[in-house]
């Protein structure tokens, strides 16, 4: 038995979601007493990063420079993979292509499928995993039947560190089926962190009066290296684009630090951020009922404070 | 063109969310209930707008108890043709796709719809299993979907931006937002609705693998700390030196 990892191959890299899966699949592996596989479907340059967490054994599915996701063919492939292993938990990362593709894994391998899980599962009786509910509001804990599992774990849920292996890395047997789908165009935004992924995430709602004033966020942001971030009705507006929109409709995020300027907190807005490890709330109105969610609070004008909080971000960041 | 929009229920965005005592079930007393929005504002929106630019059949599939008709009802009114209802208690995902996959068995559909998730559980499970059960191509996180000819050509999320796919039918999508706006019926719709079939089938049976046996709200915030605004390098401090997130 073994525990397999799939690993996304993100223009030829495997980035911080699947390190975190390789992390969480070898702990997991460890406490099974099984072995930790890897796969990855189409050239990854940055092989060497998943054995710094873990991942021993590395299959790779196809060398090819471009391979285009398709949860159909991706599922056939990795299910196979997972046979040949015999995999008791396929785990991967909560991602676009995680969570389009685990359910049919699931589906194939007849497996109990529980996804954004957020813990390490407990093994001594049965086999138990934790993950967040109604957008964060509430925990449960899933118990899963049978000896077949598969898992997505969300960003930010493990905190990693390098165990460091010595890869041996393998050309898989199994070949990709024909897509029944084509991709006409694919459009990424260059030079950003995408707000799923972002540690660090610098947000503004109403309270800027409009959008020629987002110089002083764009400033902080820009100083301290994060990704910009909107309330709802700064999108319908039209002030911002709506992938910057965070809540309950919009983008789940769960970053490090989550710094919200002129940002009211309703609870939609709130069940998309309150999974951040540090909340830091900028407003003028200190009965703002996101102060109940924050951890640190400045009550005062944000066109004062958030210059403020670049200049000092600068000067104590460059000590 | 035959067209099914999965629908699910979900309290209503800002319930107040409890469980019993023990943990073991959630609190419904009080809780409104509405369609998942992503299944409402954008899966439906748009399927019934195909249906209206291209001519086609619009059906609404829920798994639920007859509690649930309301929202089947809005469907109904919002534009759907007609509805069906699998009269059971959902349980989980793996039960709930095994009942639209027995539906669609039975009634073949060219695309079959669903919200990218629901607010409650947050799985993103059912449109990729059921995918897989009926051997469909499948669209997640779609927020644009338009007939091309024979084809249909679709924006799809991928991490850090967007992909354009083309794909014929039949196949599953499931909608995030930019698919449509959301629409409100007028009362002539909601009259309608009415007179429109909604039938009520018998549940397939399922050997269930998960379940929850601890429902649990997260640990409130200890409070926060308030920090003069002429006093920002302290902050940075703080979130560098003991939160370390900086």
């Amino acid at each position: 038995m073994s525990v397999l990892v799939f690993a996304e191959n993100f223009k030829g890299l495997c980035k911080k979601a699947s390190l975190e899966a390789v992390f969480y699949g070898n702990k997991l592996a460890s406490a099974l007493g099984q072995d930790l596989h890897v796969l990855t479907i189409g050239e990854i340059t940055n092989l060497e990063d998943l054995a710094l967490y873990g991942a021993t054994n590395i299959h790779q599915i196809s060398k090819s420079s471009v391979v285009d996701f398709d949860s159909q063919q991706f599922a056939k492939a990795i299910s196979a993979q997972a046979d040949a292993l015999e995999a008791s938990t396929v785990i991967f990362a909560h991602s676009a292509q995680g969570k389009s593709v685990a359910g049919r894994v699931a589906v194939r391998m007849q497996a109990g499928l529980v996804s954004a899980v957020n813990s390490i599962p407990e093994i001594s009786d049965g086999f138990s995993v934790g993950k967040s509910l109604f957008s964060g509001k509430a925990l449960a804990k899933y118990q899963i039947e049978g000896n077949k599992r598969v898992l997505t774990l969300v960003g930010n849920a493990v905190l990693i560190e390098e165990v460091s292996a010595t890869p041996n890395i393998q050309d898989s047997s199994i070949a990709l089926e024909e897509s029944k789908i084509k991709v006409v165009k694919t459009s990424t935004v260059e030079g950003i962190v995408p707000l799923p992924e972002a540690e660090l995430v610098v947000s503004a709602g109403r309270g800027m009066k409009g959008p020629e004033n987002w110089g002083v966020i764009e400033e902080l942001a820009d100083a301290m290296g994060a990704t910009t971030a909107c309330s709802r009705p700064v999108a319908d507006a039209d002030w911002r684009p709506h992938h910057e929109h965070v809540g309950q409709t919009g983008v789940a995020i769960r970053p490090n630090l989550y710094i919200a300027i002129g940002i009211s907190g309703a609870i939609q807005h709130l069940a998309g951020v309150n999974n951040s490890k540090v909340i830091v709330v900028i407003n003028k109105d200190e009965e703002a009922p996101f102060f109940k969610a924050a951890d640190y609070g400045i009550v005062g004008d944000l066109f004062d404070v958030v210059p403020k909080l670049t200049a000092a971000y600068n000067k104590v960041m460059a000590n | 063109m035959k067209l099914l929009v999965c629908i699910s229920k979900t309290p209503e965005t800002t319930a107040k969310i409890s469980f019993s005592d023990d943990g073991t079930s959630f609190n419904s007393d009080g809780v409104q209930f509405i369609m998942n929005p992503y299944d409402e504002w954008y899966a439906l929106v748009r399927a019934v707008e195909l249906a209206e630019s291209n001519g086609g059949e619009v059906t609404v599939l829920h798994v639920g108890e007859s509690s649930s008709d309301i929202i089947i009802r809005k469907a109904l009114s919002i534009g759907a043709h007609k509805a069906a209802r699998v009269d059971a208690v959902p349980t989980s995902s793996m039960f709930v796709a095994t009942q639209i996959v027995n539906y669609v068995k039975n009634n073949p559909q060219d695309i079959v719809f669903f919200g990218k998730e629901t607010i409650d559980y947050n799985g993103a499970e059912v449109g990729s299993m059921v995918s897989e059960m009926l051997d469909l191509p499948y669209i997640s996180f779609a927020s644009k979907l338009e007939k091309q000819g024979d084809v249909f050509h679709c924006d799809r999320d991928i991490e850090g931006g967007i992909q354009t796919v083309e794909l014929s039918p039949p196949f599953a999508i499931s909608a995030a937002k930019g698919m449509a706006e959301q629409r409100i019926p007028n009362m002539k719709a909601i009259m309608m609705s009415k007179r429109k079939p909604l039938e009520v089938l018998e549940p397939f049976q399922v050997d269930e693998k998960v379940s929850i046996s601890q429902y649990n709200l997260p640990p409130s915030k200890s409070g926060v700390k308030l920090i003069d605004a002429d006093n920002m390098e302290e902050l940075v401090r703080l979130l560098k030196d003991v939160e370390k997130v900086l």
